[in-house]
């Protein structure tokens, strides 16, 4: 027999009667407001170590990379809008090749309130590799996209099959020297958030 | 082999680095209180995410055939192991497939549990741990001593020692700002030089096929996305039903773990990348088993945040290492005899029965009756020493016969007033740390009859 069926039969003759799964109605007090929403996306986002940038349009954006990321640092971006000061054309190159890349300038589907964290789907990566392997990380979110929790990103996320996304929350990290707590682990040291419109 | 009680005495040896690892992992208990105080929908979370897993383990079959399938049609494959030996082997054939005799690898327990490192290194691979805490102790040549934080149990300064042996920092160097930040340069090297990566697995959902890891540090992404072949390895019982339920684990994992709201990155693979080779090892390796012990069964609904630890009064003063095992801790102690019982006997008694694991369990986990049950399990089996159970029976036979009983009080009471030397000294184990208390004149029943007589 194989592995695999010698694991099933296994399972099948010691599993418990099926027991039925529960609804996912979230015990919310009361609807929160747009307003508390980002303001708490705000808070969270400073408190595990990223930054905000509030802006209406990409020459803000430009603006403050340009301030903090002096030129002939390597940017990316997936934004066309960027391709004066950013590279938007590396889908094609070696991932190894990226390992230099100081700022990646990204968009982000959804921003989570409760957590701090974004959605950024495989599209918005140019390569999967991208917002690991920066030295820094900007993530643009339109300010629509912010929502409360983690369910109502699933119920937005759907089944949708992106082959690759991940949930970002502030810069890369690690407490496992004597818990204390030091940014840039193995990836970027920063996040800075861009809040759009 | 030496038991928990006898290593928890060598970790006791030193005084102040008990108090040390105890008010560290208190610290992280403090944060998760923080953490789950402001979600004022926790106890909805935790029943919810409760319930979820009582569903995957009575439909666990489906859900993996469901698993497979949706995994196949997104291009991975998919391997089925029956124990760690298979799994080991299964890794070793994919590395060879692929001549390749170095490995990135991210935190697994399961790959601990396997002894993966051991098994790959006599087949002339070498595997390099990328998480922090896990190179730390890859590099002292000891296994993780906390699931979640693997080198909690070391000191700065030891660690500077190690740095400065392995990766050349300034002699006495520990500040862990410098360290991390040399630990970053190596490990990126690393990073870009190995073809294979693997990785362990958080949550594998039914439905879509997809596989879902949490990390800080960004190493499990930057293993897997610079690398020709992803390997993902996981017990069967990391299945849920439908990616929506993500959400309630998410929230759960993390806060309960390190009192953060969640780790860095949720990674979501579901496709390997263009041109990249994507593998998911499926491990039994005796959870079909435990599936089918029904007090037991529920040890299986763990998700690994290690919160049962962080606040277990014995752990934090024992240590992990302690408990001999992969896992340690209370969800340990539980998990472990299931692997072999013999050898891991002693662990469900390395607890005091306080119920605090069970309290701060995120899945609800009912650990601390566990523990109780498989005590009776093992002194039904046998599987402990003999002294214990010589003094059980006496005990039991004593509580049993109320003459007994009496005779016992009077006689110890008459021993320990006129000839103390008896039981307070070191063979006395309740001597140890301890003084006696002073032998009360009488006992609570010759009070009583003397005055109920009187009135």
């Amino acid at each position: 027999m194989s592995s695999k069926n010698k694991i099933l039969t296994a399972l099948k003759a010691n599993q418990p009667d099926l027991l039925p799964l529960p609804a996912l109605e979230v015990p919310l007090a009361e609807p929160v407001s747009a307003e508390a929403i980002e303001e708490k996306f705000k808070t969270t986002v400073v408190t595990i170590g990223g930054r905000i940038f509030e802006v209406n349009n990409f020459d803000q954006i430009r603006e403050v990379i340009v301030q903090q990321f002096i030129p002939p640092a390597r940017i990316v971006s997936s934004f066309p809008e960027l391709n004066d000061i950013a590279e938007t054309d590396i889908a094609d190159v070696n991932p190894h090749l990226l390992e230099n890349i100081e700022l990646a300038v990204l968009k982000a589907q959804l921003g989570v309130a409760e957590n701090g964290s974004l959605w950024v789907p495989e599209a918005n990566m140019i390569q999967r590799v991208v917002p690991f392997i920066c030295q820094h990380l900007a993530l643009v979110v339109n300010r629509k996209d912010l929502i409360a929790n983690m369910h109502e990103a699933y119920e937005i996320l759907g089944n949708s099959n992106t082959g690759f996304g991940a949930f970002i929350a502030g810069p890369s990290k690690t407490a496992d020297i004597e818990q204390s707590l030091v940014l840039g682990a193995h990836g970027p040291r920063s996040l800075t958030v861009f809040i759009y419109g | 082999m030496r038991d928990h009680a006898a290593l928890s005495e060598e970790f006791n040896k030193d005084e102040a680095r008990v108090d040390w690892h105890d008010e560290t992992l208190w610290f992280i208990r403090q944060k998760r209180d923080r953490a789950v105080h402001s979600i004022p929908e926790w106890e909805w979370l935790r029943e919810t995410g409760s319930q979820i897993k009582n569903n995957v383990l009575s439909n666990l079959s489906a859900y993996l055939e469901q698993f497979e399938a949706n995994a196949l049609r997104n291009g991975v494959q998919v391997h089925w192991a029956a124990d760690a030996k298979e799994h080991n082997e299964i890794v070793l054939s994919i590395m060879k497939r692929h001549q390749a005799d170095r490995m990135v690898k991210s935190k697994s327990m399961l790959t601990e549990e396997c002894h993966l490192n051991d098994f790959l290194a006599k087949n002339g691979i070498e595997v390099i741990d990328s998480d922090l805490g896990e190179r730390i102790v890859q590099l002292a040549e000891e296994p993780p001593s906390h699931i979640v934080l693997p080198c909690i149990h070391k000191k700065k300064e030891e660690i500077g020692d190690l740095f400065h042996e392995h990766l050349g920092t300034a002699a006495g160097e520990a500040d862990p700002q410098v360290l991390t930040e040399a630990a970053r340069q190596h490990l990126r090297d690393t990073f870009l030089t190995r073809k294979v990566a693997l990785t362990g697995v958080n949550f594998a959902v039914a439905e879509t096929g997809e596989f879902v890891v949490c990390t800080n540090e960004g190493n499990a992404d930057m293993g897997a996305h610079l690398s020709d072949v992803h390997i993902a390895c996981m017990g069967i019982e990391k299945i849920i039903p439908e990616r929506k339920h993500l959400s309630v684990f998410l929230r759960l994992l993390t806060r309960s773990a390190t009192g953060q709201p969640i780790t860095t990155y949720s990674s979501h693979f579901m496709k390997p990348r263009e041109g990249q080779e994507m593998h998911i090892v499926l491990v039994d390796n005796g959870r079909s088993r435990q599936l089918g012990r029904a007090d037991f069964r529920n040890s299986l609904k763990c998700i690994r945040c290690g919160s049962c630890m962080n606040t277990c009064p014995v752990y934090r003063r024992s240590g992990g290492h302690s408990y001999h095992t992969t896992i340690a801790g209370p969800i340990g102690a539980i998990l472990a005899p299931n692997l072999d019982m013999k050898d891991h006997a002693d662990l469900p008694f390395a607890s005091t029965l306080c119920g605090s694991c069970s309290n701060v369990c995120p899945v609800k986990i009912d650990i601390h009756d566990q523990l109780y049950k498989w005590r009776q399990v093992l002194v039904k089996e046998g599987h402990v020493n003999s002294a214990k159970a010589a003094g059980m029976k006496a005990m039991a036979y004593t509580f049993a016969n109320p003459s007994v009983f009496e005779v016992a009080g009077k006689s110890g009471r008459w021993f320990m007033k006129n000839f103390p030397a008896l039981v307070s000294n070191k063979f006395n184990p309740w001597y140890k740390e301890r003084e006696m208390p002073e032998p009360p004149k009488e006992s609570f029943r010759e009070w009583y009859s003397k005055n109920r007589k009187k009135a």
